[in-house]
Formats: C-alpha cells, structure tokens, sequence
C-alpha cells in the first residue's frame, strides 16, 4: 500500500515532448485511470512510474520515496501488459512463481502465495498448462496472477483488457474492480476507452497531447468538463458542440447561431457576461436534450430535421440537423421520430456547457 | 496449394515442384550411384555397349571400404567435426550476446555498429584469407585445428549476430520488461526469459554456422598442410586426387558421408525448429 507522486515530470524523446509537467498524487489504496487518446502520453507516465522509462525532469516517489533512479525491481510494483507479457515456455505456476523466485521467496511459501493468487482468480485447474493453450481471458487472469502474488505497493496496468472482445471486456472490468476492493493496493491503469475509465476509477485523470487535461472523480468530469477536450472525450455518445454568438438583448443573454437561438440560463449567463457579442462554443449532451412538448420554454428549444434514426433499445439516437450544424440527440425509446421529419427538441437548461474559443476552457 | 482447375494445379503447382526436387537430389543421387558403382562400369566409355550411367547392377561397399581403411578420411571427419563444433560454440556464445545487445540496449550508433557487422560478413572470404594468414602465420596456429576454429568466427559471429538479432526483435519487449519488473535484474531476464524464448532462433544460428563451417573450404585449405590435419572438403579433394587421377568411387563415398552430419543435423532440429516457432513468441 502506497501514495504514488509524480511532480514536474517530463519526457523528451528526440523530437517529441510525450509528458509535460504532469503533478499527480495518487492516494494509498487510491483506483486512478489515466485515459486519453493514442498519443497522450498516458502509458509513457506510465512506463515512467515501472521505471521503464527515463525521466526527463521531475520526481515520481512511491511510499514517500523518490524512485526516478530505481530499476524496476527495486520499486517494488507489478505491471499487467496489454499484451499480457506471460512467458510462453513457463507454465501458468511457473508464470505466476517467477517473481517470488527471483526475490528468493522459500518454496512452501511460493505454493502458497501461488495456489492463493490462483484461487482468487479462478485459475487453479489451469496452473500445470502453459500460456499457449490458454484463452484470452485465461491469459488476462494469469498476468493479474503474476502481478498480486508478490502483494507489491502499486499496481499498474497498461490498457490490460483492450485484447479481449467486448463482452469478455465487461465481465473482466468488473472483476478488476472487485478485486481491486479486496485487495486494496493502490493502482494506476491507463486505457484509450472512456467506459472503463468512468466504471473503473476512483479519480480519473485526462490527458492529451502530454499534458493532463482534468483530474476528477467520474461524475465530476461528466458533469463539469474542465474544457472542450474532456467534455468531447467523456460520455457516449459525445456532446455536440455548435459555434455560437452570445447576445445581450433585453437584459439577458442569448446564445445565437445560424440554426437556434437560445437563452442562456441564469446560473451561467453572469460567466458568460464578458462574452456578449462574441463567438464561443456551446455543448450540450444527448441525453440532455429531448422532444420538445408543451411545458418546454419556446427559449430553450430549437427547430431540427431528423436525418437518421438509431434506435438502441433502451433509448433513440436521433441524428438531426440544426441549421448547419449536426447533432446527436437521446431520445426516450416510445418516440416516434422518423427520418425527414421536423422535429423541435429541447434542452435541460442546467446542463449546457459553453467553452471559450481561444483556451477552449470552460465557461 | 494453388487452388481451382486440375491443369492449373499442374501447370502451377506439380510440374514446378517435381522439376525442383528432381534438380535438387539429382546431384545427392549421383553421389550415392557412383559410391556403389564398382570401378570397371566406373571407368567404361560411353559408347560401351552395356553403358548404363543411371543405376548399376554390379553394387559394391568397396569404395567406402577403401575410404575408411585405406586413407584418413576418420581423422578427417573428427577433425571437421571437432573445428565445426567449437567454431559455433564461440560464435553463438558471442552472436548471442552482441545480438542481444544491438537488439535490446540503447546506446550511441546501435544501429550503425549493426549495420557494420552485417558489412564485415559481406567481405569475401577469398580476399580475407590472405590477411588472415599472414595473422595465423604470426600467432603460429598453422597447421592446427585452432587456425580454423578462431578464424571462422570472423564470419560466423556477424551471421549468427544478425540473425539473432532479428530474431530478438520479434520478441515482445515486454516479456522482459515485465521480468525486471517481476525482480529479474537484465542479465537474468536474459538468461531465463529472452534465451529460452529464442531457442527457435538459437538452434537456426547454430545449424546454420555448424554447417557453413563444416562445409568451409578456402581457410582449410589455405591454413591446413599435413594430411592428417585436414577436414573433408578439403582432405577429400586434395589426398583423392592425384595430378589428373581422379578416384571417383572414394571422392564421392566420401562426399556422401561428409553430407551425412550436416543432413542430420537438418532433419533433428528442422523439425524442433518448426515446432519451435510456431508456438513461441505470441504471449
């Protein structure tokens, strides 16, 4: 069990700059995801953490120490590999001792931490055979395996389930999850999918181009994007955005675009204040618009033509156009939209979003 | 295999192979029908009228017979052996380790020095050897077996170098990675993860250099003088012909039994090569 803190880190490569003064601190027994899109810079941190990496500037401790000069054995960590890693002429046993042998761990004490690890992880019948004749997610179970038995002071895992197809992902997600309650160690896992990062972390943390974008629980991320790259990034489907022009017309503030016209609610339009007569960005969820009826304000809702109807089962996708922009609308699953229809649609007026255009910031 | 119509899949498929085998055993065919073949069809002309090149009804184990007791082909064959055995122990120990480096290590101009090295095994062996003799010459190896098994690194290494670096680029960094992480310091994860993982590529850089030095000519020939130093390409070819007598019957026998350990050698591990690299690398 252990804080991990990253201050000031940096990574140069030749050319590119992969992680830019990234300040982290992850708390003991803490789940944090760094997710982002390929690029990021997120399994770089990563690497750095495992001390496969160098460190360009800046300090990573773990437990209150600084690691950047350790070598990976000595940080007392275990990875689990995208690609798993298991080592293909060792049996499952084998795979999962290595680790206990190389730290000279006594044998009835390597039995048991393996045949324990094994029982946890459902794997005991698999323990003679070797990675090979094991399935997908035989061989994920097994690298989670290698890494708990040695009980270190950090996990760390770097994409781990994008190997598996879809269901398998799901089922292992929540198994990551449960055992990391029941293990407790503190835990850093990087992924590209923004689903097991809001199911998956206690705090997560979204990174672009080298430098993080948010840190926040999931909720908090949902519901207050620090700019226009989380809000993008965050929930599915992703939020429209539409360029608009905030105008002051008998004292309040309207936000304008070719296709609608809509008044800004009271708690955002002081922010907004500053803005009047200039462009920024607007962005609401689907699931925060819908059908507009009679109750809806003629303010908070604009005209649309359907142009393509998803219909998901437990809601619709209604792709429609505004004007000459093109949104995403979740709609109840009982609508009745259909394809070329006009149709008004509504906003909830305490969740839109507005990001300046320059800093791309929320507003 | 070539798939649709029948005459497609001979015209693409049967012919092409069966003319390749041929053109590829046909010399090995000839080599086992001369060794059998008593001297008096040996030597009849052509236009003998019980002329019969391609088989022989009279077989005979008297050319070999000769060969074993009448010269010293044995002392030949252990010789060879012995030179092809320690010239691929040094150079695979040492392919090993420089491939592992180039392959794994990052340090100023890895790549270049790889680059070097696949260059040096370009030079040709019929320019080095006169260097190299002047080199055997001053150390005063002439004549033994040690001429040839330090100076047939000088290309075994690069070869065994290269092709075992390729072949550690195939495996996933992340195995070793994940070994130095499991507490593995980098020679260890070497020596348990990298070079059991690699044993495919190993055993394919060891046969190949066993063979390349068991079939080696020109150093042998060149570095080697007293007929029982020899190895058999060249004790066979210079102690079976005589000024323009050529004892065909032994110089084939013995090109047949000094083909046998390659051809061994090739059909054991080819197989565990094969098993080998099917089931390996992929995590």
């Amino acid at each position: 069990m252990a804080r991990v803190m990253m201050r000031g880190l940096n990574k140069k490569y030749d050319e590119v700059h992969a992680v830019i003064d990234v300040n982290l601190e992850i708390h003991d027994q803490e789940f944090v995801v760094l997710v982002g899109p390929s690029g990021c810079g997120k399994t770089t941190t990563l690497r750095m953490v495992a001390g496969l990496e160098s460190i360009t500037s800046g300090n990573i401790s773990i437990d209150e120490k600084v690691v950047n000069e350790l070598p990976p054995m000595d940080r007392d960590i275990a990875m689990v590999f995208q690609n798993y890693a298991l080592y293909p002429h060792m049996s499952v046993h084998d795979n999962m001792a290595f680790g206990l042998k190389m730290r000279k761990f006594d044998k009835p004490e390597i039995a048991r931490r393996v045949r324990e690890a094994a029982e946890i992880l459902g794997i005991q019948e698999l323990l003679k055979r070797k990675p090979r004749q094991l399935s997908g997610g035989q061989r994920q179970r097994v690298a989670l395996g290698r890494a708990i038995v040695r009980h270190p002071q950090v996990f760390l895992f770097d994409e781990p389930l994008s190997n598996l197809d879809a269901k398998l992902r799901v089922q292992m997600r929540v198994e990551l999850k449960k055992l990391h309650d029941r293990l407790g160690t503190t835990a850093i896992y990087v992924t590209h999918d923004q689903v097991e990062a809001m199911t998956l972390g206690d705090r997560v943390v979204v990174m672009r181009d080298g430098r993080v974008q948010q840190v926040g629980d999931p909720m908090d991320l949902y519901n207050s994007p620090a700019n226009r790259f989380v809000a993008g990034f965050i929930g599915s489907p992703a939020m429209n955005f539409a360029g608009v022009r905030i105008a002051a017309q008998n004292g309040s503030l309207w936000a304008e675009s070719d296709g609608f016209r809509i008044k800004v609610p009271q708690p955002i339009a002081p922010r907004l204040g500053a803005y009047a007569g200039k462009e920024v960005t607007f962005g609401v969820r689907p699931e925060d618009m819908h059908i507009a009826g009679d109750g809806d304000p003629q303010d908070l809702s604009f005209d649309t033509a359907v142009e393509v109807v998803e219909r998901l089962g437990a809601e619709i996708l209604l792709d429609v156009a505004v004007g000459s922009s093109a949104m995403v609308a979740s709609v109840e699953p009982t609508a009745t939209a259909k394809v070329h229809e006009k149709l008004r649609l509504a906003v909830n007026p305490e969740r839109l979003h507005f990001f300046d255009n320059e800093t791309e910031a929320a507003i | 295999m070539i798939e649709g119509a029948l005459w497609r899949r001979w015209v693409f498929f049967y012919v092409p192979v069966t003319a390749f085998v041929v053109a590829l055993l046909f010399p090995f065919y000839w080599m086992v029908i001369t060794t059998l073949r008593p001297d008096r069809e040996l030597y009849r002309p052509w236009n003998a009228p019980n002329y019969a090149p391609f088989w022989t009804t009279h077989p005979t184990l008297e050319h070999i017979h000769n060969l074993l007791t009448e010269t010293l082909f044995t002392t030949w064959m252990l010789n060879t052996m012995i030179i092809s055995l320690a010239a691929t122990a040094i150079s695979l120990f040492c392919g090993l380790l420089a491939g592992y480096a180039l392959s794994r290590l990052k340090f100023p101009f890895a790549g270049s020095i790889g680059t070097g090295i696949f260059i040096t095994y370009l030079v040709p062996q019929t320019l080095l050897f006169i260097p190299l003799s002047d080199i055997i010459r001053n150390f005063k190896l002439g004549d033994s077996p040690w001429a040839l098994i330090l100076t047939y690194p000088t290309f075994l290494i690069p070869f065994c170098t290269w092709l075992l670096m390729g072949y550690f680029k195939s495996i996933p960094k992340e195995l070793e990675e994940c070994a130095r992480i499991d507490g593995a310091p980098r020679w260890k994860a070497m020596l348990y993860i990298i070079f059991p993982v690699a044993i495919p590529g190993i055993l394919s850089a060891g046969i190949f250099a066993f063979t390349l030095s068991w079939n080696e000519f020109i150093y042998a020939l060149v570095f080697l003088s007293s007929p029982e130093q020899k190895t058999v390409p060249v004790g066979v070819t210079s102690e079976l012909v005589r000024g323009d007598v050529f004892f065909w019957g032994e110089l084939m026998a013995g090109a047949l039994l000094g083909s046998i350990p390659v051809a061994f050698v090739y059909s054991f591990f080819v197989e565990y090569y094969v098993s080998g690299i099917t089931g390996s690398v992929k995590g």
